[in-house]
């Protein structure tokens, strides 16, 4: 049985022969390298374990070069009949690879053992529920904590990071303008549009104008806004808050005596908090101009538009709307920073804590849209 | 006098309007270990990262094996980056990855080797570095000294001709930093691997170094150079003097 790899004198080649007694002979020949052991190894190994040799001796006179991979491919050999209780030995290798295999051949650990099964579903499931609900626990822990360290500040306004607060506030609002005037023109345009068909069979398609005021100012303007400063802004504060936490700065403040919720949340909740409603003006007002050209298309002059809009749009509405804005902003900048505070180790990590923040925050618009609608409703405004 | 394995002629490097290092010339020749030394800030990072090729410099060239790494692209590029290994100074491991697959990573990309035959040898040398048991752990479940370590087993993850080593016993206790000078020189004497390290550590640079360069902020070059046995003894230059014998910049010599 004899095999090389290829024609090409480079090529590493072994044969495998029997003598009797089991004592099985293997010569390998050419060079033993990484570049040259890749076709041979795996048939190599073969041949030698099908040969079933009680005694196995290696003549290695022949090769001719050997590096990192050729001492492993030796070790792994010798470990493999080592491991049989079968004996083996090496001759002819060259003094110095000899000894190059005495001081980095040491076999390798074994691999370890694969690790136990899974949790059976029922476990699973508590396993799930058990950190579920620990989340929603740190979550409500983490949002007194603020309120607390904020109750705090408020005493000592002077120790605020106003300067953080300010940079903070320049990037998640007025950096936030452009995008936030975009979708709220698109999505005053698709609705206004998608309304009016329907309503055009009816020949009420001017009611869109109150259709999409209402929806718009009370509803989908503070939570268009959120989802905004969500993927934006939210996700920003995780990944920077976690890249410190893994850097060890968290630590450092902390050990520093600086309470990294006074000095790094509170200006980016604050932050978050205040430029939400004024991003959702923006959206509401872009929103309005979208509709009103959708109205405009259909023939109505803009006068009768701005009558209706005025008509129906009370002050209370507006309100709703902004109040709504300035939770969703408070509720997206908190997970924000929790995400980020909880970041695990290495750099994978970061990404983790950014998704989890822009998941459970808009989680937490969306339950947070539901109390506000059914609250509202009973409260009748 | 052995080949030169590394060229470097006339570098000058630098970022923006700041140079750092100006017409340096050196070589590094085949089998030795070579110290690249320096106090904080002369640019010793900055030579290396040339060296390496992760920087162009300004102007100069660097030969590697007699192929210029500036100029290089494409193909030569990659055969110029396969003759060499490194280990950086944090580690620079793949967090996402355990010890063991940080190693077999270019043994899986770079050689047609069975899935066996990597394990076995990316396990062989973590051993070889002393991280026998820790070959599943994360990198940020192991100690700095660990990561440098796995780093290093890595870098010599298919054996190349010169390993680069940034600050390789930095953070190591004295035991485990004086085990990896030992490895270092086994490494050169039995498979020829010429070295080229950055470093602080007096005691490892008398251990380990054929030849050394000291580096000046000010000179924005070398100079100093040749065995530090005999740099430690020239007292021509006050900065050589003061660098080997540890005297702070205000003593007087």
């Amino acid at each position: 049985m004899k095999q090389a790899s290829n024609n090409t004198p480079e090529a590493a080649a072994f044969a495998v022969t029997r003598s009797d007694g089991r004592q099985v002979r293997l010569e390998l020949a050419g060079p033993l390298t990484y570049a040259s052991l890749g076709p041979v190894w795996n048939a190599c190994i073969h041949a030698v374990r099908r040969a079933q040799p009680k005694t196995l001796v290696i003549d290695a006179r022949q090769v001719t070069t050997c590096d990192g991979a050729g001492i492993g491919f030796l070790s792994f050999l010798l470990a493999r009949v080592k491991k049989k209780k079968f004996s083996a030995e090496i001759v002819g290798l060259r003094p110095e690879l000899q000894a190059m295999l005495e001081r980095f051949g040491q076999p390798s650990a074994p691999e370890p053992p694969a690790p136990p099964a899974g949790l059976g579903a029922i476990a699973a499931l508590g396993k799930a529920s058990a950190e579920f609900f620990a989340d929603v626990h740190s979550q409500i822990a983490f949002f007194a904590r603020i309120l607390l360290t904020g109750a705090r500040m408020a005493a000592h306004p002077w120790r605020f990071r106003w300067k953080d607060f300010f940079v903070i506030a320049e990037l998640a609002g007025f950096r936030a303008l452009e995008i936030v005037s975009l979708l709220g023109f698109l999505f005053g345009l698709i609705i206004a549009f998608s309304s009016a068909m329907p309503l055009r069979q009816f020949g009420v398609e001017i009611y869109v104008a109150d259709l999409v005021a209402i929806a718009l100012v009370r509803v989908l303007g503070p939570f268009i806004t959120a989802v905004i400063v969500a993927g934006r802004t939210g996700s920003a504060y995780a990944a920077e808050i976690g890249t410190m936490k893994i850097n060890n700065e968290i630590d450092a403040l902390e050990v520093m005596n600086m309470d990294p919720v006074s000095f790094l949340v509170l200006p980016r909740v604050l932050a978050a908090l205040l430029v939400t409603p004024l991003l959702t003006v923006m959206a509401n007002l872009w929103g309005l101009i979208g509709s009103g050209l959708v109205i405009r298309s259909l023939g109505y002059p803009l006068v009768i538009y701005l009558s209706h809009v005025q008509s129906i749009l009370s002050m209370t509405d507006v309100l709703v709307g902004l109040v709504k804005a300035v939770i969703f902003g408070g509720l997206v900048g908190m997970v924000g920073c929790l995400r980020g505070l909880q970041t695990q180790l290495g750099a994978g990590a970061v990404g983790i804590a950014t998704t989890r923040a822009v998941v459970t925050a808009i989680i937490l618009l969306v339950l947070t849209e539901g109390v506000f609608s059914v609250l509202l409703h009973f409260l009748e405004i | 006098m052995r080949k030169p394995i590394i060229q470097v002629d006339n570098l000058t490097c630098g970022y923006g309007d700041t140079l750092i290092l100006e017409k340096v010339s050196f070589d590094v020749r085949q089998g030795e270990i070579f110290v690249i030394l320096g106090g904080s800030g002369c640019g010793k990072s900055t030579l290396l990262r040339h060296l390496i090729g992760l920087q162009s410099p300004l102007t100069g060239t660097i030969r590697i094996l007699g192929r210029d790494i500036t100029a290089a692209e494409g193909n030569q590029r990659k055969q110029i980056l396969s003759s060499f290994g490194v280990s950086f100074q944090g580690g620079a491991l793949l967090g996402s990855m355990t010890a063991v697959e940080n190693v077999m990573l270019p043994l899986r990309e770079h050689t047609a080797l069975p899935a066996d035959a990597v394990g076995w040898i990316a396990r062989q040398k973590l051993r070889l570095v002393g991280l026998q048991g820790y070959e599943d752990y994360k990198p940020a479940q192991l100690s700095g000294g660990m990561q440098k370590r796995t780093a290093l087993a890595r870098a010599m993850a298919l054996d190349p001709q010169i390993l680069f080593l940034d600050e390789p016993s930095a953070g190591l206790d004295p035991i485990t930093a004086a085990q990896l000078d030992e490895l270092i020189l086994q490494l050169s004497q039995m498979m020829g691997i010429t070295f080229v390290i950055v470093t602080h550590e007096l005691q490892s640079i008398f251990a380990l170094a054929s030849r050394a360069i000291l580096l000046e902020k000010n000179a924005r070059g070398i100079i100093a150079e040749g065995n530090p046995n005999d740099l430690k003894n020239d007292q021509t230059n006050p900065a050589v003097w003061r660098f080997f014998n540890r005297m702070p910049a205000a003593a007087s010599v």
